[in-house]
């Protein structure tokens, strides 16, 4: 028993060294790290102009600025007529005004992201791998898309604004163009997932490559389109509600023009009302989403 | 076939039989209020084919214009920008980040078990969260002036509200057990935290963190169009004065930079997780 305690000694002994080894190697790579974050950090720092000081003369300030955007509200007068100070009629006193303003920047949401899609539903077909008709087309049209949405939105809608005109027409196709390019991707990876035996079915009777398209592969994959339509609608109508900042339409013109002139209160009205609209949309979509996945399993 | 036999089929299996008069018409008038409406917007936000003519028109020159794309004569304001683009990326996804740690312990319910207290702190950061990364820019832009600081304040503002909810995610989802182990052989909770549950949930903190600073390298690019600092002000600015050779120059130079920091963000993700 001794014996072969004192025959293992070494094996612990060495186990116990190689222990400390792999420890002091881990703590000098986290201390290297910790070193690099730090250099990066005070390179950010400084290149940003963030000195802790503007910081920390700035924090009041800020404070100041989002107490006075809150309206003051009273409790007494809080359903009273839009005259009373201290009422919810009073705050939202140009209700109307913006609620067409939110209705014109659903409209063009709901535009550019259909428009978009129709773009990339027929650029999709040429940019999936299994169904492109040579790679030559297939590489085209990749690298097309990924142009497409690598550009913002915003950078198009400088752009759009001075061709177009100030508008929602510029903003409209700028969200249009970026959501082709993202939409086309999803779209060409969701026919590359498809079941291709429907298409061999439609090519050995004689149809054609549009026509293999439509009747094998469209069926298929429409509900996952539908669906990443929704989602896509989701991001526009944010997208849509700040596009206005650069004169592209919409209630981010709106905003801009609030901001700008410091109308406190009516700052944090319509950021209420872009909320709103934006979380009411995300459910309504979810419910879509959902209904248009159910279809997808049904088809199965 | 005869009609009668037809027709008891019909009766049996209509939906065989293809779509029947009712439905026809109801896809009939949903086709035509689409239609109504789809013109209807149209024609209210000007889609008129002389204006797309000319507007498509004014797009082929300024594309002839951008050709060949030129750094023009204040390429170093270009590059500063840049660098500061990406300067205010980080910071405000290193503060976010840092900060979210915390919250996210908080928003936790393995951690929280008050659940009021935890539903109105949630709703809090669903409210950040739903508030646009250009409009902090620009209300930032009027409580500390222009510059990068309204840039970086705000990415940590909008960003702290999605990564302490990722960061709750990421700590309801760990294993309990490491935790239990450590308060079995005497541990604290709070040594429970740090020794069974930091070191499981520490990887994804660190890669979702890496993952935001990606992101937010694409949205800082263009947090300057507001005033809020970076390539944005230069992009904007150019465009006023019609450099357009010089904006399609900075429109490479983001799309090069947001892979390159891509690139190497990746690598340090999938080694953080193969880790």
């Amino acid at each position: 028993m001794q014996e072969a305690y004192a025959s293992s000694l070494p094996a612990v002994i060495r186990g116990e060294e190689a222990f400390q080894a792999a420890r002091r190697q881990k703590r000098n790579a986290a201390l290297l790290g910790a070193a690099v974050v730090l250099v990066c950090l005070l390179l950010a720092g400084w290149v940003s102009e963030a000195h802790p000081a503007t910081l920390w003369a700035g924090l009041p300030r800020i404070f100041e600025y989002f107490g006075r955007i809150l309206p003051d509200l009273r409790w007494d007068a809080l359903f009273a007529s839009a005259e009373t100070e201290g009422s919810i009629a009073f705050w939202f006193y140009r209700l109307p005004e913006w609620a067409l303003l939110i209705m014109e920047t659903a409209n063009m949401a709901v535009l550019a992201t259909l428009l978009g899609s129709a773009v990339s539903l027929l650029l999709a077909f040429p940019a999936a791998r299994n169904i492109a008709p040579s790679d030559l087309i297939f590489n085209l049209t990749r690298r097309f898309l990924e142009a497409l949405r690598t550009v913002p939105e915003i950078v198009y809608a400088l752009i759009f604004v001075w061709a177009f005109g100030v508008g929602a027409l510029a903003g409209i196709l700028a969200i249009a163009l970026h959501s082709a390019g993202a939409n086309g991707k999803l779209f060409a990876e969701a026919i590359e997932n498809a079941d291709m035996k429907p298409w061999d079915g439609v090519t050995s009777a004689g149809g054609s490559w549009f026509a293999a398209c439509r009747f094998a592969i469209l069926p298929q994959v429409l509900p996952n389109f539908l669906s990443y339509l929704l989602l896509r609608f989701e991001i526009n109508i944010r997208s849509a509600s700040v596009i206005g900042f650069v004169g592209a339409g919409g209630i981010g013109e709106e905003l801009y023009k609030v901001i700008s002139f410091n109308y406190y209160e009516e700052i944090s009205a319509i950021i209420l009302l872009i909320i709103l609209t934006v979380v009411s949309v995300d459910l309504l979509s979810e419910r879509l989403r959902h209904a248009a996945i159910g279809r997808l399993e049904a088809t199965r | 076939m005869s009609d009668s036999s037809i027709n008891l089929w019909r009766a049996r299996m209509p939906a065989a039989f293809g779509p029947g008069p009712m439905q026809r018409g109801l896809r009939f008038l949903g086709l035509a209020l689409f239609l109504a409406w789809f013109i209807g917007t149209l024609w209210y936000f000007d889609f008129s084919p002389t204006r797309l003519w000319n507007g498509l028109g004014g797009l082929g020159k300024i594309i002839v214009l951008m050709i060949p794309p030129s750094p023009g004569e204040l390429w170093i304001e270009i590059m500063k920008g840049m660098a500061e683009s990406v300067a205010m990326a980080f910071l405000g996804t290193f503060l976010a980040a840092l900060v979210a740690i915390p919250l996210g312990f908080m928003g936790a319910r393995n951690i929280v078990t008050v659940t009021l207290l935890r539903f109105s702190f949630r709703r809090v950061l669903d409210g950040m969260r739903g508030v646009d990364q250009l409009i902090w820019a620009l209300a930032f832009v009027r409580a500390v002036g222009l510059g990068p600081l309204a840039g970086v304040l705000a990415i940590f503002i909008s960003d702290i509200g999605i990564l302490a909810k990722v960061y709750a995610e990421a700590i309801e989802n760990a294993e309990k057990r490491q935790a239990e182990g450590v308060t079995a052989a005497g541990g604290g909770r709070l040594l429970g935290v740090r020794f069974g549950l930091l070191p499981q949930v520490a990887p994804v903190m660190l890669a979702q963190a890496l993952y935001f600073f990606e992101s937010n390298t694409r949205s800082a690019s263009i947090l300057g169009v507001v005033g809020a600092g970076g390539i944005g002000l230069q992009i904007a600015e150019r465009i006023r004065v019609r450099h357009w050779d010089e904006v399609a120059f900075i429109i490479i130079l983001m799309i090069i930079t947001v892979a390159a920091i891509d690139w190497i963000s990746g690598r340090i993700r999938r080694r953080l997780i193969n880790a």
